[in-house]
């Protein structure tokens, strides 16, 4: 069966993205430029919400490597968003140390609050809500993760209700 | 507020889960309360000495490489990270003469349910990582070093990479550091989202750009590593407990704990506990000591289980872990592992069939799905559990798990497989009456949601 979707045309990064491209391949020996592939795509992430077919080939030309090798890290590790999702990303942990904790109810707490189920964006495209796995913060537990780099910690039902005002108010604000 | 300033609320400052005085004769967090991470604050509690003594900076005659691993064979010192390897053994299979290039990687992916461990050592004491983190440097003639960062903990990759950039504008990280020939390159780098790249040649696949997908051993990560060169890995928790080591001498380190059990402990404790947290206690002290100082079992509760190792080690029931002593040994002959020692207590309130399901899909979701017994077996060890947990399990399941588990171990390039496998037969082992309930009245004998 031969694939019929065109190859993506690279995205062209800004100065901004591509210095901070630079600061991780320093990282790395000048011949191993690839391993510096999880954290733009990271920073990818960050900037844009989500990998597309187009940032994984421009990321790709920048570090020399195939663009399938690419996407197989963006399909491997369970953090890169491989569609647009909501402005913010909640990834509740439900883990057993997190389920012996409320965990379990944090999720569904946020289910009814926000009125999706996990897996799904609010309609107005602010929360999308996920079941997650371990984040490492145990003794926290209730847990639960904001946009990948921000960890809140024992999260009772007031502060899930604080922090979805608080998210909503800020976004509001941006706007 | 802005999103950044609403998030900051909920941040874990530490106060609860390490800064509670709980701890008994810490050497890895002692003195910290959360703003002292930082360079001054780590020289003023005796930082960098153990480098300067070392590299004869001291005004001392300094240390060779093979003393600063003497000492650290004399230590006892165990690989923190689950396995329990002897450190000073694992540093001298290093070649010392390779002409080329050599590694020494940091595992801080810290993934293992229930552990969380390295997180606080990184956030709030980070410098003590990167001292040890020199001295293993110095000790095996390797130039250049990576941290791996479990990627679900970005704050604390910030901070050590603002804790790097303090050490090498101080001189002790870089060329020639504190005017000796020695040169030290350490780098941080994070994960995305994998419990795989917790096992070491995983995560050298991933620092190399890679799927997270284990490799075969042999050849050992000692002599083919890192992009193919010989290379080191050691836990978090095992380079922090260098520096206290080589001050204080190796015996000194080794009569903190017992024979053959080094030094202390930083375990973490999680579940139906009063007070959740990490707690730094000298190899060997008892299980009821350490539950004494997380608060007891929940609301007075009765325990029911512990999972001594992290969810991978098999769950003893209470009257077997509270003989125990929480070091390599005991929980071993009690026929579990310390693992990386996090402990998840259960009390008698839990359901053991709904514990096993949630650990179960957790080893589905994980397997790489290189090796064809764990892909499959991983799901077919959830895909059973989860039935009889509908209601719909079969007497002959309990048999059917055991098989399952028995092909899964020992088959697979990595121990990911087995680590799916042992806490299924820890479970029937020890709680068979409770999954032979289940099938038989197709509910459980707790109304638990856990």
């Amino acid at each position: 069966m031969r694939d019929e979707t065109p190859p993506a045309k690279p995205m062209a990064f800004g100065e901004p993205t591509l210095a901070r491209f630079a600061r991780e391949v320093a990282k790395y020996p000048s011949d191993q430029k690839q391993s510096a592939v999880m954290a733009c795509l990271s920073i990818v992430q960050q900037e844009q919400g989500w990998l597309s077919p187009e940032a994984e080939q421009g990321v790709a030309d920048i570090l020399g490597m195939p663009v399938m090798a690419v996407h197989e890290v963006t399909t491997f590790y369970n953090m890169y968003n491989q569609q647009p999702l909501g402005r913010f990303k909640l990834n509740v942990c439900t883990n057993l140390p997190c389920a012996l904790r409320d965990g379990e109810q944090a999720l569904q707490h946020l289910e009814r609050r926000l009125g999706i189920q996990k897996g799904q964006t609010t309609e107005d495209g602010l929360f999308t809500l996920q079941q997650s796995e371990c984040l490492g913060a145990c003794a926290d537990s209730p847990v639960l993760l904001v946009n990948d780099r921000h960890m809140c910690s024992f999260m009772s039902s007031d502060k899930l209700d604080q922090l979805i005002d608080g998210l909503r108010a800020a976004a509001k604000e941006e706007a | 507020m802005n999103v950044k300033q609403v998030l900051e609320q909920f941040q874990s400052r530490g106060i609860e889960t390490c800064f509670h005085g709980r701890h008994i004769s810490p050497q890895m967090v002692s003195g910290l309360d959360g703003s002292n991470w930082g360079l001054a604050d780590y020289e003023a509690r005796g930082g960098y000495a153990a480098l300067r003594q070392i590299l004869g900076r001291d005004g001392g005659a300094g240390m060779t490489p093979e003393a600063v691993i003497a000492h650290v064979k004399e230590s006892a010192l165990r690989g923190r990270g689950g396995a329990g390897f002897p450190t000073g053994l694992k540093w001298s299979f290093m070649p010392r003469q390779f002409p080329g290039q050599k590694y020494l990687v940091c595992n801080s992916d810290e993934g293992e349910p229930g552990t969380c461990k390295d997180r606080e050592l990184l956030m709030h004491n980070p410098h003590l990582v990167i001292e040890g983190m020199a001295i293993a440097a110095y000790a095996m003639g390797t130039s250049v070093g990576y941290n791996y960062i479990h990627g679900e903990i970005f704050q604390v990759y910030e901070r050590f990479e603002a804790a790097l950039d303090q050490a090498r504008a101080a001189g002790y990280l870089g060329e020639r550091i504190l005017g000796t020939d020695f040169s030290f390159q350490l780098h941080a780098h994070h994960g995305f989202g994998a419990y795989i790249c917790g096992e070491e040649t995983a995560l050298l696949e991933s620092l190399e750009g890679k799927k997270g997908q284990p490799r075969f051993k042999p050849p050992f990560p000692a002599s083919f590593g890192l992009y193919g060169k010989p290379t080191t890995i050691n836990n978090t928790e095992t380079f922090a407990a260098v520096p206290w080591l080589i001050r204080n001498g190796g015996k000194a380190y080794l009569d903190c704990g017992r024979p053959n059990n080094g030094g202390t402990k930083i375990f973490s404790v999680s579940g139906d506990v009063e007070r959740p947290g990490n707690y730094e206690v000298p190899m060997c002290t008892t299980f009821c000591t350490l539950l004494e100082l997380a608060g007891g079992v929940r609301k007075g509760r009765k325990l029911k289980a512990v999972i001594p190792g992290g969810s991978s080690s098999p769950a003893l029931p209470a009257d077997l872990i509270l003989s125990c002593t929480m070091d390599y040994d005991s929980i071993s002959k009690a026929g579990s592992m310390l693992g990386s020692g996090a402990v998840i207590v259960l009390d008698d309130s839990r359901c053991m069939v709904k514990a096993l399901k949630r650990l179960s899909y957790f080893y589905m979701h994980e397997s790489c799905g290189q090796c064809t017994p764990c892909r499959e077996g991983t799901g077919w060890l959830w895909r059973i559990v989860d039935r009889i947990e509908r209601g719909q399990g079969r007497p002959e399941d309990l048999a059917l798990l055991d098989n399952v588990a028995e092909n899964i171990m020992g088959r697979t390039i990595c121990a990911l497989g087995d680590a799916a496998a042992m806490p299924v037969r820890g479970m029937i082992k020890h709680f068979r009456h409770e999954f032979e309930h289940y099938i038989e009245h197709k509910t459980g004998m707790v109304s638990a949601s856990v």
